[in-house]
């Protein structure tokens, strides 16, 4: 066991991807000399050269192309996009062609590329910095979506969706990359199948579900609602698509009650299509309507007000309290 | 241009330190393409074919203009790095080095021209009257725009990189349907068949990284395909983020106008009397509906790329060192004063308004408005929209209840 941040994680999930592959290169935007703005490929170029850890010219959609080129040749193309905003010139490579290439080549074709996207608000920064845009990636059918919320899960997920024959998403959280927590590099232990939910803390009254950055805000949240009594279970969802709706509605079948929160907007979101499922799964057990926590209807405002939009410990809490008045 | 220009894509067994120190090199630029040049590092003015007839232009007010502006945009750039230390900013984008590229350029714009800016030409709004201190809402996390481009024709700025090009392009196409509809517009009420309006064109800004975007390709293919009047105004200054221009491109940027069939041309960006003659010849060019032009300003970032930003960790700064000798400030001043076209005083009341400005900026800048979410709200659609409005309703009703739990002794005071 070891102590790392989530952003240190990644690094040595990382250097062991490239370490264990030798078919594995990075590709993306200040990766090399600089090692990425947010430091997550710090020292890489350094020891597996330029010719694995490439600076790419400025170009998105450049990024995801050439990286389906190079799986389509055997290559396992690891891409970072600098911020969750400025994936959208590679948009339409990421929908229209990764996730669709395996399918349209009747199975014969596989393009086992990795994007990695830091993702979510809460740091203060300027205009597109902050973006939750996975529901748009999670609406696209082929593409896998995951977001390690710690530096265990960061360590080996990104290791697992090297290893995942489909196309992955890893959205990490980047207002979480100095997190500490303990990372086991020996053995993934129960963070084996990066696409199966964990319960972090046992509840009997209700159920709030989170991913990446809103875990320890929903753990925190669970414990000011234990002060006013009431027993709160919280799902670590880890994967976005595909979502594990057994253990969601296993957790729903005890506690009669789920909050669903992310940062992105509801409408549309991950949040809703959790809620429909479980009415489906669970509807009997249900003693109030699914909940969502989440951002509003609008772009994500400017730095001085991202307060107000962002889901935080009272939203949940204020949730909770309407799912309670049932 | 030899091999030693062009970045090892193949792992060599190089190590870093000696790829980054050939690259610095390389950086330096190849002497043997062509550079507009004018007023050369040492103040020296110099002629060309083409542009000096542009200079010539210029009368001592012009010039003095020229280093006032410019030296008013530095001390600005110092105020607001200094204002993001002091943690005023959440983020700071500082332009020095590139001083002359804006200037010259902003400066050979009429206000009729509309720009479109990236998100460093704080030098181009100054040219276009943007109060500076608006300017920094952006910055301080207060706005996503700060000043409304109806006002100066100076657009917002855009951080998605690119994604203002082909609006330019748009923009010149719709100025070229204001021509006919001008005309049309006489036939049928006997007016004159010429607008009265000045002829206009469109200016857009973007850096060497972004030249990599496919929405650049995008916008030449349609600027040249309607021949639009727009000049594509590149500020070359050889990087992006840590990434050397020489990943973007092996030959000059200005040499891509060609395969799009309009001039490209590379000027010294930190000349202000080149970069204003060449975009004065441009935007005449546009205006008279000649087509586009591609400019490449050959120029530095000689600071970080943001206040987030450390270039030691990417470059040498020995670059850094033989860029500031080609300072476009110093230049300018060597040449005033060696042709007595001013002294002293001039730049003594020069560095006075700077520093007049800088606590102008300082003090806007504290008294900068605190924003509400409900503009937000507000501002996300132009027609009512119900799902915002219910939206709105849950938030002011969820706030209420804030309020009462925070402040009860206050509310039963009023009772
Ligand atoms: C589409 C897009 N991708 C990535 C970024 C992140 N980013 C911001 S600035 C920058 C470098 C830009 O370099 P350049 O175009 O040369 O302009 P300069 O900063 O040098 O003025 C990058 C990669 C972005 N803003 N937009
Ligand atoms: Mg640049």
């Amino acid at each position: 066991m070891t102590t790392m941040t989530i952003a240190k994680a990644i690094n040595e999930g990382l250097r062991a991807t490239l370490t264990n592959n030798p078919r594995a290169l990075l590709m993306g935007e200040d990766i090399g000399p600089l090692g990425g703005v947010y430091r997550v490929t710090d020292g890489l170029i350094a020891e597996f050269g330029a010719d694995r850890v490439v600076d790419t010219p400025l170009a998105e959609s450049g990024i995801i192309g050439t990286a389906i080129g190079l799986s389509l040749r055997g290559y396992l193309p690891v891409c970072e996009i600098q911020f969750d905003g400025f994936v959208f010139p590679g948009f339409n490579q990421i929908t229209t062609q990764l996730a669709k290439m395996h399918s349209r080549s009747n199975g014969n074709l596989t393009v086992p590329v990795v994007i990695r996207i830091p993702y979510g608000g809460g740091i203060g920064s300027i205009e597109h910095h902050s973006e939750s845009p996975e529901a748009l990636f999670a609406h696209t059918a082929g593409l896998r979506i995951i977001t390690p919320s710690n530096p265990h899960d960061a360590y080996w997920m990104i290791q697992q969706a090297a290893d995942c024959q489909d196309p992955v998403i890893v959205f990490e959280p980047k207002r979480r990359y100095w997190l500490k927590g303990e990372v086991d590099t020996e053995t993934p232990g129960t963070s084996a199948d990066p696409f199966k939910a964990h319960v972090l803390r046992e509840g009997t009254d209700a159920t709030v579900v989170v991913y990446g950055p809103l875990v320890p805000v929903a753990l925190a949240a669970a414990n000011a609602a234990a002060e006013d009594g009431r027993s709160v279970e919280v799902i670590d969802l880890r994967s976005i698509s595909p979502i594990d709706f057994d253990t969601v509605t296993e957790s729903v079948k005890k506690t009669g009650r789920l909050i669903v929160a992310h940062e992105a907007p509801t409408f549309g979101g991950i949040g809703g299509e959790i809620a429909a499922r479980i009415s489906e799964r669970a509807f009997h057990s249900l003693e109030a309507p699914v909940i969502r926590v989440g951002g509003f209807h609008m772009p994500y405002p400017v730095a001085k007000v991202e307060e107000d939009y962002l889901p935080d410990i009272d939203r949940i809490l204020e949730a909770l309290d309407r799912a309670f008045s049932y | 241009m030899g091999a030693t220009h062009l970045p090892s894509t193949e792992f060599d067994g190089t190590d870093i330190e000696d790829r980054l120190e050939a690259e610095a090199e390389a950086r330096l630029g190849d002497p043997a393409e062509p550079m507009v040049q004018l007023l050369a590092p040492d103040g020296t003015l110099g002629s060309d074919p083409v542009f000096s007839e542009y200079a010539e232009r210029l009368n001592p007010e012009d010039l003095r203009g020229f280093y006032a502006d410019m030296a008013k945009i530095r001390r600005f750039d110092v105020e607001a790095t200094a204002l993001q230390r002091q943690g005023q900013l959440a983020l700071w984008v500082p332009l020095t080095g590139q001083e002359a590229a804006q200037i010259g350029s902003g400066r050979a714009s009429q206000p009729q021209d509309y720009i479109f800016p990236t998100y460093r030409e704080h030098g181009v709004a100054l040219t276009r009257n943007v109060d500076l201190a608006e300017l920094l809402r952006q910055f301080r996390g207060v706005s996503n725009g700060g000043w409304n481009p109806k006002d100066t024709n100076f657009h917002l700025y855009t951080l998605v990189l690119a994604a203002q090009t082909p609006h330019a392009v748009g923009y010149a196409m719709g100025i070229q349907r204001d021509q006919k509809f001008a005309a049309s517009a006489a036939i049928t009420d006997g007016t004159p068949g010429q607008t009265a309006e000045p002829k206009a064109a469109v200016m857009v800004y973007f850096g060497d990284g972004a030249s990599s975007e496919g929405d650049v390709h995008e916008s030449m293919v349609f600027a040249s395909s309607y021949n639009a009047p727009v000049v594509f105004f590149c500020q070359n200054n050889h990087w992006a983020i840590s990434v050397p221009s020489s990943v973007q491109t092996r030959v000059p940027l200005a040499n891509r106008a060609k395969g799009y069939g309009f001039p490209g041309i590379r000027v010294d960006g930190n000349d202000v009397v080149a970069v204003h003659a060449v975009t004065e010849w441009a935007l005449e060019r546009a205006r008279q509906g000649e087509g586009p032009v591609l400019i490449e300003a050959f120029t530095y970032r000689v600071g970080a790329h943001t206040t987030a930003d450390d270039p030691t960790k990417y470059r040498e700064s020995a670059e850094e060192g033989r860029w500031r000798a080609k300072d476009p400030l110093e230049r300018l001043e060597k040449y005033l004063r060696a042709q007595g076209l001013a002294d002293d005083d001039f730049f003594e009341r020069v560095r006075a308004d700077g520093d007049e400005l800088a606590a102008y900026v300082r003090k806007t800048t504290h008294d900068l408005e605190t924003p509400d979410i409900r503009t937000a709200f507000a501002n996300t659609y132009v027609e009512a929209h119900p799902l915002v409005a219910e939206e709105l309703a849950w938030f002011e009703e969820y706030s209420a209840g804030f309020v009462d739990e925070a402040e009860p002794a206050d509310t039963e005071a009023a009772n």
